[in-house]
Parts: C-alpha cells; structure tokens; sequence
C-alpha cells in the first residue's frame, strides 16, 4: 500500500552511559507496534546522531541519557540537525530528568520528555505523533 | 546433641573462630532473655545435608563463609557516593565515617570510568555526574585527604582504567605512609560484565584479560589483604536478567577470569581468595535468598572440583550487595524505602559481607544527605533491631529455601554449560548471545509490568496523583569548567619530560608481556594523567567497539 | 511527512549528492511513492555503471557488519566514495524492525562519502530487491565507487538480494558449523568468496576445511571459492580479503559474467517492482469490493487481471 508510510524512528544514547536497558525496551516495544527502529548503540556523540538520523531518513530521534548529561546533551543533538538543515526531525527525550529540566529541555527544542515510569502506550503514541509532520 | 559431624565442626571450625574473633556480645538474648540459638540443625545430621547444607564456613558454604556470621561481626555498611568533585566526595566520605559508615565506596564520573580526562571532548556533560571526576594522582590525593588508608577499607567502581586507579590509590597511602600491605579495600576490575550489561570498557577482551591478570599477581606480592576483582552479578541483574541467569553470566565470567590467570602461571591458592563478588538483591525475599545460598554452594563446587583448589579460603564466595536500583520507582518513592528494607534484609539473610542500600529518591536524582541517612539506618535496624543478625542462615532446612536453593544452583549450571558449549564467555560476548538472553528476560519482565501481570505499587496498581515532585540534589554545574581548569594547571606544573619517559616506557611494556602495574605506577606518581595512561594502552591494545 | 513530497527539490539535491536528497530518494523508493519514476530516471547511468557491488551474507554473529565496517575504512582509505545497505528482516507479526547495524559502523557516521542506509525487508510480495536495487543505483549514482549490501543468510528473500551483487561474500565465523549446514543451499552457491571471521578463535583452521569441504561436495568450488580468514574486531585480513575483491571483480568484467548478473538482478528487479505495483492495484480492487455483488474468488482474480490488462 504505497500511501502508508512507514514510520521510522531512530533511538540512540548520546554521552558516556552505557546503561541501554531503557533504549532497548522502546525499540522492541516500537518495533512490535510496527515501526522501524534504527539503533545507533551507546556513547555516541550529538553530530553521530544527527548524521545518523538524517542518512536513515527517521522523522523521529528518540534519545535516553540516565546519567544526567541530558541539559547538555539533548539540546546539542537538536543544535546538531538544525546545522545540519534537518530541523524537521523531532527529538524526544527520556531518562532520569528531573521535572525542573523539562521546561528548559522544551524550549531548547525537545518536542517531548519521557520520565521513569511513564507506561508504554504513552511513549508509542509520542513516537506517532511526533511522526505526524 | 551428640552428632559427630556437628561436634567436629564446633571444634575445628567454631571454637578456633571464636577464638581468634570473639562474637559482639557475650551472649545473645531475646526479649524473654531466653538465649538465641547461634546455628539450628536437623535432628539428625545425614549424608544429604552434609553434602548439600552443611555447616557455615565449611564446605559447601551453602550457610555462609563464616562459622558465627554476623554474631562474629556485622556486615561492612558500605554506602557507594562520591560526586562531583575529589573535594565535594572527602567531604561526603568524612560525614559518612562520621555517621558509622564502616567502609567507602567511591563512585567515579563516567569519563574516568571510560578513561577520558575531563577535558575530552567525548566527557562532554558527564564530568562529575554519576560520580567523582577523577583526572590525575592530584585529584586521588584531594579525594582521601585525612582519610587514613591503614583504617578505612575502600571499594572503587572502576573496571576498564581499574589498574589505573589502583596505582593512584597505593601512591595516596604511600604518601599518608602507609605500606601497600597494610591497604584494605576492593576494585570491582570485572570488564567482562561491562561488556554484556555496563558499558564502561575501553580495550578488547584478550589485552583486558590480561590487565586483570596483572593486577591480580601485583597484589598477590605487594598488596595481599586488597581484593584483586568484584565479579559482579550487580548490573547483569540491572541490566533485566533473571536471578538465575545472574548467578550463571557472574560464575561463568569468574571461570574466566580463573582460567586466564591460571594460564599465567598464577596458583590458584594464591589468588583465588581475593576474588570478591557483587550481587542484586531484589524484591523477590525468598529467591533472593536462595540465589545467595545457591551461589555460594556452586562456586565452592566449582573451585574444588573444576579447578583443584585446597585452601577452603579459596572456595569462599564471598560478596557484596547492592539493592536493585531498578525497582525503585519515580512514583510515591516513600515505598522505595519498603522495598530497600526487603531488599536489604534478602542480603542478609542470604549472607553478604557488605551491602550499599539505595535511596529512595534515586530514580529521580543524586540523592540527597537525608535520604542517603535513611538508607543507612535500614542497614542498622536490620542489624540491631530486627534479630536475623543473632543467629546463622535461619532459613536452613525449610522445604521451600532448600528447593529453591537447588533448583536456582541447577539452573545456573545448565546455563553455565551452554555458554562453554557455545565457545565461553568471551564468545558468547562477541556474537551476542549473552546479550541477547539478558535482553530477551527484560523485555518479557517489561511486558508482564505493561499488561498488568506484574503489579508494581504505585506503578501499575495503587497510584495517586501526584504533585511535582521534589527537587533532589544536584551535580554542581560549574564542576566541569573548574575540573578542566584544574587538569590545565597540573599539566603546567608538573614535570612534563619525567610525564613522557613514564609513557614512553608503559608503551614498550605493554608491547612486550611484561606486567603493567610497575610502569603505570611511575606513570601515575609523575601525574600523568588517566586519559594519557589510557591512550598509551589504546594505541597497543586498540578500542572495543560495541 | 507529507505525502506530496517536493520531488524536484530530491532530485535538485541528489544532483548535488547531498546527504538528505539521498536519504530521500530511497525512502521515496523504499515507500513506492509518486514520482520515484521521475527521480530514477534522473540517475547518472555512468556512475551507476563504474561502481562495483558487493554483496555480504551469512548467519547471525559472525561479524558481518563488523567487517562491512572494516571493509568501508579500507576503501576510504583508497579514497573511494562508499554505500552500505544494511538489509535486516522484518517482524512478520507487527511489520516493525529493529535495525542495528549501524552500531558497529558508527565511526563512519560523520564521514561524508560513507553513506549507510539500513532497510527492512518488510515482507514485500516479490521480495526486497526492487527497492534495495533502486538504492544501490541511488548511491551509486551519487558517485559511490563501491556500494555493499550487507544481510543476514537466513530466508529465500536474503538469497536474492545478493544477487543483486557484482559478487558476493559469505561470512561465517569458528564455532558456526550448524548454522552452516542450515543455511540455505542457495547462499552457498552464490558465494563467491568464503571469509572465516574471528579466525583467532579456537577452531579456525577446522572451520576453513569444513567450509572448502562443503564447497567440493556440493560441486561448487572453482578457482575463487578460496577460504579467507579474517579477525575484522582488529582489522587483520581485510586488505588481502579487499586484494581479492578487486581481481575478482576485474576477471568478472574481463570475462562478462558481470554483464550477465547485472542483466540477471535487472530482471529479478523488475519482477519485484511489478509485483509491488500489481499488489497497489489489486489491494485497491479488493477494498472497492462490494459485499453485494461477492463471486468466487478465483473468478474474481480473473476479473481483476483481465481488467487490469484492457487498461494496458
């Protein structure tokens, strides 16, 4: 059905972390609700991302960072793809955020912030929209 | 009771320990003054029970390592923090020794964990975050100011840079004047679950292996009371296993370690009592108490029979534990302190040697003096309060612990032959498989927690609005601007040329079979600093990519 | 994403062998969108034609992008501008995928001459090769000196697309012997070269006699179904596997069996695209169905394909 677009989503760990329990969970979970997930691994810098994400045609960028880097981190992946002229891809953010940071994290252009405990159906469902341009 | 078995062991075992380390008190009593029974047996003491049960620190060890456990001494409280910067960490560490902490336990910041200095451009935001920035022998120095390091044990969560961070460590208490002999303490050194779960490694399995082996021949001739390794179950457990395959991924990844330094030329009765392990308590209680019961056994097994130990010391599991950071959750975290108690109390009844208990704000945030106090004092009310500190393994002879035991042990050993069988661990770690079991448990764990199969309070069932959340600690945000300051003027002021000749002379090393440990020790006391060590070993080693 | 894709910008910026326009143009392709005929008509058929295609398969673990990743590093080293399809199977119950072979090739990521595209089988009724040919056209024209397509060897679909390739690489590590065995009879007869990765481990040397043994029971070994070996983790053996390559290809061009699999995956491809594009018409046929006027369902497929071919 050539109408049918696929949804593809790109998950990924910026910074030093290396736990990917997390990031693992939400690419099987999108994966086993139809999208195609692209996987890029941990410690991986905000411009790999961005390259990553623009060859991989994704509408989405899912990032997870639990080590609290994600201030420093999430708003350089955004500033990376809008370098890259890719603005139209969306990030969202999850991890160990505190609630403090959401705000700030928004307006430096994270489209949405997932914290611990928020239940899989409401992850998917912000995947979907954000793949709604 | 007049069983042979039980008498000799009174002898043998019981009464030289108690001679050697008297028990806390001269008798322990319940509220009724009747005294407490130090070790309940069966009523007749069969072939089975020696075989599988038997008595505590004796083999199997299913009872635990030590004859009298905590009668004879509580567990060491070993709190894991450190933040930010060497100075912020003395301070927490100070305050904690303060509070009855009997030991440390220093967390690093990723980059050193990786072995980055602070100003590569990879430590980008992590430098102070989820531990102390660690950059040179400068900051070690700042880290245990006025600690004294021929009192305090120490444990570091370092793997990877672990040879590294230890030489820093001796050079500190060479310099408070202590002898590297007199040093207590424990590097976790255990690459091969940063691998499959934690993600901090730096070299490819063969050259890390060897690393490790370095270290464990070094301590056995200059530092014989430090633990060489920390096998840890910890983060494989975290990283979603079951409780089963935590027990099995840890002893196989221990097989390793042995083979290797058994290929060495090292003897197995000099290093293998070193060897510590590191385990998850979760909230399953009796599980988690079996898998320790179980662990023991299997391991005592596994060095007699596999690998032809004879020193009983080299049998004994020995272990520290950290509850399961995993199960706390964002949600009311007031039940997180519920869960930390259960948790705690699996570990002891399982027998650990020292147990960190978590915050009940973790899953938000660095947690806060208070809430680290708390956590604390669950410890001490398990110890002083509870009772399960004043007998031996009570759980011994239940038809249920006794089943679980072994059906966990048969369990782990049925795991434990598919990985030899697919080639060993560091095979297994290569194409995946590990990986995949690991990822395969959590994802089915998830998904029962998502359908509602799972109850999870506060989570899935019983919740309630909540209002904001409080704001926990945090990192200091300034901390990374100031520690690459700091590493700028060190760099200035030490003698650069001596900082070359060390390399220099590391690198012909390790281009040759020699041990390691002598040169990144003249390496560290002229302030190289960890990145230069760990670039030197990159370009002969090269970098493991995941 | 809108549907209406602005394809004369794709196509503007593909020209100028931008990062985007190429990721565009193949998601274009991949999702059988308006105007892919526009866009492939806009391919320069020189490059297209100077580039050399290499087809990599084998089962899983062995280090297939592991060595796709060592391969890239020594073709860029030879200045040569690369593409890597990365092909991994789709979940027959969701349609989702996980694609993870970019972990092991990330230090390519920032390199503007590698191009990594992973893509999903996606169950396509006539198999993958229309959209992953289309692709390899993309890149190439692009000025892709090489392009690889990397898979799994596990299904019929994985056969095929290699062949695709100007020639192909089957990959298989010590320890694997099973899964050899398994692996479709088909993988094995379209290899070209046989590498045995991660030949430090133990059993290495067997792994190579079991492999060159396979070959000659199955009457397949020629003069270049030699046994490679290689540790891709440390970058040995890549350069000889890369040495062989090349002859390889330079014999394939001299002697025309190149032509002729070119020719061969033309036609595997356009078998593909018409199975797509029938299964649009048909599916559309089917949901315009009205429940009233329901006949048997043979007859009915008659129907359809008749009416398709007045329209012709």
């Amino acid at each position: 059905m050539s109408d049918v677009r696929k949804m593809r989503v790109l998950i990924a760990k910026p910074g030093l972390d290396g736990h990917d329990r997390g990031a693992k969970f939400i690419a099987r979970a999108l994966r086993d609700h139809g999208f195609e997930v692209v996987y890029t691994g941990i410690r991986r810098t905000p411009e790999e991302i961005a390259a990553a994400a623009i060859q991989e045609d994704v509408a989405v960028v899912g990032l997870s960072s639990l080590s609290g880097a994600h201030l420093r981190l999430f708003p350089a992946v955004v500033e990376a793809l809008r370098k890259a002229d890719a603005a139209d891809i969306r990030v969202i953010g999850g991890g160990v955020i505190p609630d403090e940071d959401i705000p700030i994290l928004k307006d430096a252009g994270i489209k949405e912030i997932l914290t611990p405990g928020t239940p899989v159906d409401q992850i998917i469902k912000a995947f979907e929209d954000a793949c709604e341009r | 009771m007049t069983n042979k078995e039980f008498q000799d062991w009174q002898e043998k075992e019981l009464d030289k320990s108690i001679s050697r380390f008297p028990e806390r008190k001269e008798q322990f009593l319940n509220h009724g003054a009747d005294e407490i029974n130090r070790l309940a047996i069966p009523a007749k003491v069969d072939k089975k029970y020696l075989e599988d049960i038997g008595f505590p620190g004796k083999f199997p060890f299913t009872r635990g390592v030590q004859p009298t456990m905590y009668r004879g001494r509580l567990w060491t409280m070993r709190q894991y923090a450190g933040f930010s910067s060497a100075a912020e960490s003395n301070k927490r560490y100070r305050y904690l020794l303060e509070q009855g902490t009997s030991g440390l336990s220093v967390a690093f910041d990723l980059p050193t964990q990786i072995g980055y200095d602070s100003d590569n451009p990879l430590s980008m935001g992590e430098v102070g975050k989820v531990g102390v920035a660690i950059d040179s022998l400068a900051d070690m120095e700042v880290l245990f100011e006025q600690i004294p390091l021929d009192k305090v044990s120490t444990s570091m969560t370092i793997n990877s840079p672990a040879a590294v961070l230890l030489a820093m460590y001796m050079v500190v208490a060479e310099k408070q004047g202590v002898s590297s002999t007199q040093v207590q303490g424990t590097i976790q050194n255990d690459v091969l679950k940063e691998y499959v779960a934690r993600g901090t490694y730096i070299f490819p399995p063969q050259p890390s292996l060897r690393l490790i082996t370095n270290i464990f021949q070094w301590c056995s001739e200059n530092a014989p009371s430090f633990n060489t390794i920390s096998i840890s179950g910890y983060h494989i457990r975290e990283a979603g296993s079951t409780a089963v395959q935590e027990v099995a991924f840890t002893l196989a990844n221990a097989c390793t370690y042995v083979e290797t330094a058994l290929e060495a030329g090292l003897e197995i009765d000099v290093f293998a009592k070193r060897l510590a392990f590191f385990f998850n308590s979760s909230s399953d209680l009796l599980e988690e108490i079996a898998k320790f019961r179980a662990a023991r056994r299997l391991w005592a097994r596994l060095m007699k029979e596999r690998f032809g130990a004879k020193n009983p010391a080299s049998m004994m599991l020995r272990f520290h534990t950290q509850t399961a950071g995993n199960t706390l959750t964002a949600q009311q975290i007031d039940n997180n302190i519920v869960r930390v108690t259960i948790q705690a109390m699996a570990a002891v009844l399982g027998g650990t040697q020292s147990l960190h208990t978590n915050s009940k704000d973790e899953a938000l945030s660095l947690p806060t003096e208070e809430s680290v106090r708390t956590a604390l004092r669950t410890q001490q009310i398990i110890a002083h309060e509870s009772g399960v500190a004043n007998t031996v393994d009570p759980f011994a002879g239940s038809y249920y612990m006794e089943e679980l035991t072994d059906k966990i042990e048969e369990g782990a050993k049925k795991i434990m032959a598919e990985v030899d069988q697919a080639g060993g661990v560091v095979a297994c770690i290569e194409n995946g498989f590990i990986q995949r079991q690991i990822e395969n448990s959590a994802y089915d764990y998830q998904q029962e927690i998502e359908k509602g199969e799972r109850v999870i309070v506060g989570v899935n069932k019983f919740t309630v609005e909540e209002e904001g959340k409080q704001p926990g600690l945090r990192g200091d945000p300034g901390v990374e601007d100031a520690q690459v300051q700091r590493l700028l003027e060190l760099k200035k002021r030490r003698n650069n040329e001596k900082v070359k000749e060390t390399l220099t002379s590391l690198e012909i090393a390790a281009n040759r079979e020699e041990n390691l440990m002598p040169y990144i020790s003249d390496a560290v006391r002229e302030y190289a600093t960890l990145g230069e060590i760990c670039n030197v070993l990159r370009k002969v080693f090269g970098e493991y990519r995941g | 994403m809108p549907v209406n894709v602005d394809i004369e910008k794709i196509i503007e910026l593909l020209a100028k062998r931008d990062a985007r326009g190429i990721a565009k143009a193949i998601t274009l392709v991949e999702d059988n969108l308006p105007g892919v005929d526009r866009l492939l008509a806009s391919l320069n058929p020189k490059n297209i034609d100077a580039c050399l295609v290499v087809g990599i398969t084998g089962p899983p673990g062995v280090g297939k992008s592991t060595l796709t990743g060592e391969l890239v590093a020594l073709f860029r080293s030879q200045g040569k501008r690369v593409g890597v399809i990365a092909v991994d199977p789709s979940s027959p119950l969701s349609g989702g995928a996980i694609l993870g072979d970019r972990i092991r090739m990330m230090e390519h990521s920032l390199d503007k001459d590698v191009l990594l595209r992973s893509m999903a089988a996606r169950g396509k009724l006539g198999g993958i090769c229309g959209s992953a040919g289309a692709a390899v056209r993309i890149m190439a024209s692009s000025g892709c000196a090489v392009v690889i397509i990397e898979t799994v060897g596990v299904g019929q679909s994985e056969v095929d697309i290699v062949q695709l390739a100007d020639l192909t690489l089957m990959v298989t590590a010590p320890g694997m012997g099973d899964d050899v065995q398994a692996m479709k009879a088909g993988i094995l007869e379209v290899a070209d070269l046989i590498v045995i990765n991660k030949a430090d481990h133990p059993g290495a040397d067997s792994a190579a006699l079991d492999m060159e043994a396979v070959l000659k029971e199955r009457g397949i070994a020629n003069s270049f179904t030699k046994v490679h070996k290689t540790i891709a983790s440390e970058g040995k053996g890549i350069a000889e596997l890369v040495g062989q390559i090349q002859l390889l290809a330079d014999s394939f061009l001299e002697s025309g069996e190149r032509h002729k699999r070119r020719l061969k995956a033309h036609d595997m491809e356009v078998f593909d695209w018409a199975m797509e594009m029938l299964k649009t018409v048909v599916e559309k046929e089917i949901a315009d169905y009205s429940a009233e006027k329901r006949q048997d369902p043979r007859l009915k497929a008659n129907g359809i394909l008749s009416q398709i071919m007045k329209n012709e």
